[in-house]
């Protein structure tokens, strides 16, 4: 299961056009807020459409511009996880979870928002709303959402960036755990060097609407291959922290 | 006050149904000339009422577009009823549930539509349990002020439904009626009425558009 991109299009004078691939790994796109990366995810998950290329999840096309196939949002069932999460404050947390899930059955259904509840340590706040809930909570419940319907892939636009730090890294120790249960590859972006180091298998460098280098994060560090990725990655705070791997 | 409470609450039930389609329409769709459109619906709240009145007669009176092909084909006019002080109220307090309306349906977080998109709703699913909660107050708010601009309508009614006791006189024309005729204190006690009702509706709109959830 993997998940390959290869999309253009040109809106406001702003030009994207990237290709790349990727395996059952945790990706990060990587780079400059208006790099292209939120608009690349909306298109893997359909809410904006390429002027032309072609999308695959696993073997299935999901997008391809010369074959006239553009399944919608809805039939695509990947996990989407928003920048601001996107929970319907008028729903509780278990309201919010079922929302995501294609149970048949009231019972099934039941079970699996559960499970999720259970997963994800939301016991007890299952009537709370989410004006009631702390923002790690709140974290928990958009990643069970995301979840609940099991997706080919995971799509998270930057769902950290409005935490402090300690929350950052509880948040980033649970992603790794949800890329363990569920193996599924997950697409995380953030220009947040830090978190690109510690979370990626693979970096996939963006630089104004064009991929600027793809690799390992020891190869995207180590060996930058433009100024402009050597400008990203040499950021100062990165000198004074160690990886998230290093410190468990 | 029978009548009028009548007319006003058989009018509003339309503008709910027609005003939140209207509304749904321009705030989500986009399409050339949807401000045309909007400024057509709108067109009733800033046009005398006489204006609305007499477009009204030409559209809907025995000799109009719509109201000759009735007659002809029924034998029926809508003039001079209840019906046309409805039609009148209607037309006249529509703008108002769309405005509103389509206002708190605008403000409905596009991230949380595009959520509901990717957790597998479709466009109706979305818009019934997603969009149309979220506007609640807004809607509710459209609804009890197109009541209280129904209730208190009186130009166009008097042009397309008359004068006539029993049967057309909401408290509006029966008020103008009153003081016509000289009976100041029949016409004060249903000003007052009036005046507390209108007040007390406007108090609930804005109760309802300030509340958040």
């Amino acid at each position: 299961m993997g998940v390959s991109v290869e999309v253009r299009k040109k809106v406001n004078g702003f030009s994207l056009d990237v290709a790349w691939e990727i395996g059952n790994e945790l990706a990060v796109l990587f780079g400059y807020s208006g790099a292209g990366k939120s608009m690349t995810l909306q298109m893997i998950a359909g809410l904006m459409m390429p002027d032309e290329g072609v999308i695959r999840i696993g073997k299935e096309t999901i997008f391809d511009s010369s074959a006239g196939i553009n399944v919608p949002p809805q039939q695509r069932h990947l996990g989407y996880v928003f920048q601001d999460l996107a929970l319907f404050p008028h729903m509780t947390v278990s309201e919010n979870i079922a929302y995501g899930a294609n149970g048949t059955g009231k019972q099934e259904k039941a079970e699996k928002v559960q499970q999720m509840i259970d997963l994800f340590y939301l016991r007890s706040l299952e009537r709370q709303y989410p004006s009631e809930i702390s923002g790690g909570q709140k974290q928990r419940v958009a990643f069970a959402r995301a979840l609940i319907r099991r997706p080919p892939v995971l799509l998270l636009d930057e769902p950290f960036s409005a935490l402090d730090n300690p929350l950052r890294l509880e948040m980033r120790g649970l992603l790794k755990e949800i890329r363990k249960v569920f193996t599924i590859p997950i697409i995380l972006i953030t220009h947040d060097v830090f978190e690109a180091y510690s979370m990626a298998e693979r970096i996939i460098v963006y630089a104004e609407g064009r991929i600027a280098q793809m690799g390992t994060p020891n190869d995207v560090f180590n060996n930058p291959r433009t100024p402009e990725v050597e400008k990203l990655v040499s950021m100062k705070e990165f000198v004074r922290i160690t990886p998230y791997g290093n410190r468990s | 006050m029978r009548l009028s409470l009548q007319v006003a609450s058989v009018a509003t039930a339309f503008i709910v149904i027609i005003g939140i389609t209207v509304a749904y329409f321009l705030a989500r769709r986009d399409c050339r000339g949807k401000e045309l459109i909007d400024i057509l619906f709108t067109l009733p709240l800033v046009l005398p009422p006489t204006v609305t009145g007499y477009y009204l007669i030409i559209l809907f009176g025995r000799n109009g577009a719509i109201g000759k092909l009735v007659y002809e084909l029924t034998g029926w006019t809508i003039m001079f009823t209840w019906y046309a002080a409805v039609l009148a109220s209607f037309v006249v307090a529509l703008p108002l549930m769309i405005k509103t309306t389509r206002a708190a349906i605008e403000s409905v977080d596009k991230d949380l539509i595009n959520a509901s998109y990717t957790l597998g709703h479709s466009e109706l699913e979305t818009t019934l349990k997603v969009i149309l909660p979220l506007a609640k107050r807004g809607i509710v708010a459209g609804a009890v002020l197109s009541f209280a601009r129904a209730m208190g309508e009186f130009g166009a009614t008097l042009m397309l439904a008359g004068n006539l006791p029993g049967k057309t006189d909401t408290m509006p024309i029966a008020i103008y009626s009153l003081t016509g005729s000289g009976e100041w204190s029949k016409a004060h006690g249903m000003v007052i009425l009036l005046t507390f009702i209108s007040g007390a509706f406007l108090y609930l709109a804005n109760r309802y558009s300030k509340r958040i959830i």
